[in-house]
């Protein structure tokens, strides 16, 4: 055809292995892993990923330098309320990166070309939701680690406990990561273009942030301390807290908690249903663009 | 065995009918599926696929039932899109190893078959560069690739010419046919143009809002017409003239006389006649049919008023 092909040997066969289901899943899952942190993409796709990674560690080492320093045990940024203090830059990595999984792929139709492969629907959002997920994990929990580290080098006083409240910090950012993924990949997977979803996912956030704020000024404005806790269950950062404080021992950071274990199961429960509801949306929504 | 076969199949949509009780069976080869913009052409494949249930009827691709083992035919087929299904954010050679790995391919030889698949199709250091840069050419290449690269035993391309220049048209024709005779793969390829079909595919299937149309070999179609074409260089009104004066059933027709072919004496007639009248003969050709004489004619002749029946429409 063309003059320019000198090594051409005619076409070959393909006579290997085909691997499986198995395979498929995993190779889905780190294609959509490393497109959360831009990798495999031109360098501006890094940018907004490595950055927000850069500012979360921020305060964790400047935790650690002012711990090994003044030996005051205070200085230590508690590992549970990191991700809640951090939750502006979680928040702004969700909205950024969600979209990068949900929407590029239906806004160029690139899902149909995955459904006409041996890829089940089902397995491609559980990848997708994964991946998004253990990017938000490796986000929230790599800080947590230096503070655990540094807490160690520096000799922080009572290991035992410090290793419970480390491993009981990385549970909560399970959850966290678990729980947002699934909010910002629904969002994300209704707004077809990318700047909107990051408008969207950021105005779920402020939005519910706010909104739980309000109420729970007014209510203890009224000293109703018990609709102040509860109300909590609606925001997705104060939801996960209410899991961490009652279930895994945590101290609180949000003004109020509703007390008791109960709370903190209902808030699991929540969890777990909001993940699920959002797994049965993307199947529906992936599913249909798959026909387009 | 055929590739793909389907019984009754039928879709209807709420509003609209896409397929309408179409049975047909193909052999390997190069298939061809012409039909009108929404004649159900992608509907089809997407059936054929197992990812779109029929609303009634059966059908078969590589002997696989598409009802059960939809799993299975896609990981033996390879689809090539109509619309733009590329991620502009990669590169090709990324894509199509991605793409690869989501067939199962391990992750050397994914890497190994889209280098090669990349290079049949004719990109070369190009594949390097973000998808967004590419021309459309070079899109269709990528997006061939993508539906080669597990080494599928049929690949379903869904208007592969669209878009592209006279060039890129032939060239893609070129490779269609390359991947039928030399790849030995089968391929489904639909048109709504009927003449580039006609110069790569083995057989033919029309389809027209969602029924058979037809279906047969290319050469049925293009087959002798027993009509002669005859040039001459000046003089075409005295021979025609000539001919008929000697009983041949003779028309012109542009520059040319048709002659309808009565036996071997025609010829004779014609050439007795070039000599006699001292004419300089150009060339006599039996005509063949055109493909798209089937949508002049073929529309089974609906029970008009016999004074609005066309019958042979001048071309």
């Amino acid at each position: 055809m063309s003059t320019s092909t000198i090594h051409d040997i005619g076409y070959r066969h393909y006579g290997g292995r085909r691997n499986g289901r198995a395979y498929v899943l995993r190779s889905l899952y780190t294609h959509n892993l490393r497109a959360a942190y831009g990798l495999g993409r031109p360098a501006r796709a890094k940018i907004m990923p490595f950055l927000l990674g850069a500012i979360m560690l921020l305060p964790a080492a400047g935790s650690v330098a002012a711990f090994a320093f003044t030996k005051e045990p205070d200085a230590l940024i508690d590992y549970s309320a990191y991700a809640n203090l951090m939750q502006v830059i979680v928040a702004i990595f969700l909205a950024t990166q969600a979209p990068v999984l949900a929407s590029r792929e239906l806004r160029f139709h690139v899902v149909p070309l995955y459904f006409s492969r041996p890829v089940g629907h089902l397995d491609f959002v559980l990848a997708k939701l994964g991946a998004l997920a253990t990017a938000m994990f490796a986000l929230m929990a790599v800080p947590v680690t230096v503070l655990y580290a540094g807490g160690l080098v520096s000799k922080a006083p009572d290991p035992g406990r410090q290793l419970l409240d480390y491993l009981g910090g990385l549970a909560g950012c399970v959850l966290f990561a678990a729980l947002l993924s699934a909010v910002g990949l629904v969002v994300a997977a209704w707004t077809p273009r990318r700047g909107f979803g990051v408008a969207a996912v950021i105005a779920v956030y402020m939005l519910s942030t706010g909104f739980v704020a309000v109420v729970q000024g007014i209510a203890e404005a009224r000293t109703n301390f018990t609709l102040s806790g509860w109300i909590g269950l609606l925001s997705p950062f104060n939801l996960v807290e209410i899991a961490q404080v009652r279930l895994l021992g945590a101290e609180p950071t949000v003004p109020s908690v509703p007390s008791g274990v109960t709370p903190g199961l209902v808030a699991l429960a929540l969890i777990a249903a909001v993940v699920a509801g959002s797994i049965a949306v993307l199947y529906r929504r992936f599913r249909k663009a798959g026909l387009s | 065995m055929p590739i793909i076969a389907t019984q009754g199949l039928t879709m209807r949509f709420p509003r609209v009918t896409a397929l309408d009780d179409l049975s047909v069976a193909v052999e390997p080869g190069v298939v061809g599926l012409v039909g009108a913009n929404g004649a159900g052409k992608s509907t089809l494949i997407k059936i054929l696929l197992g990812l779109l249930p029929p609303t009634s009827g059966t059908a078969t691709v590589l002997g696989l039932d598409i009802a059960r083992e939809g799993l299975r035919i896609r990981e033996s087929v390879g689809f090539m899109p109509e619309y733009e299904c590329l991620p502009p954010d990669v590169s090709a050679t990324e894509f199509v190893v991605h793409m690869a790995r989501m067939c199962g391919l391990p992750p050397a030889a994914a890497r190994e078959r889209a280098a090669d698949t990349l290079r049949h199709v004719g990109l070369y250091e190009e594949r390097y560069r973000p998808i967004g840069g590419y021309s459309t050419g070079m899109r269709q290449r990528v997006k061939l690739a993508q539906a080669l690269v597990h080494d599928p035993k049929l690949v379903f391309l869904d208007e592969p010419t669209n878009g592209l220049d006279p060039a890129g048209r032939d060239e893609m024709l070129d490779l269609i046919r390359r991947i039928g005779a030399e790849f030995g793969i089968s391929v489904l390829v639909t048109s709504h143009l009927l003449g580039e079909l006609e110069r790569v595919c083995d057989h033919v299937v029309i389809i027209d809002g969602g029924r058979l149309l037809r279906s047969q070999a290319v050469e049925a179609y293009t087959a002798a017409s027993g009509v002669l074409t005859v040039e001459v260089d000046e003089g075409r009104d005295v021979l025609g003239q000539h001919l008929f004066d000697q009983g041949v059933s003779v028309r012109p027709e542009g520059r040319f006389l048709i002659v309808d072919i009565a036996g071997e004496t025609t010829y004779d007639l014609i050439r007795d006649g070039v000599a006699d009248l001292g004419l300089r003969l150009i060339r006599m050709e039996q005509r063949r049919h055109h493909i798209e004489e089937v949508f002049q004619t073929a529309p089974p002749a609906p029970q008009a008023p016999a004074g609005t029946v066309q019958q042979g429409a001048p071309r």
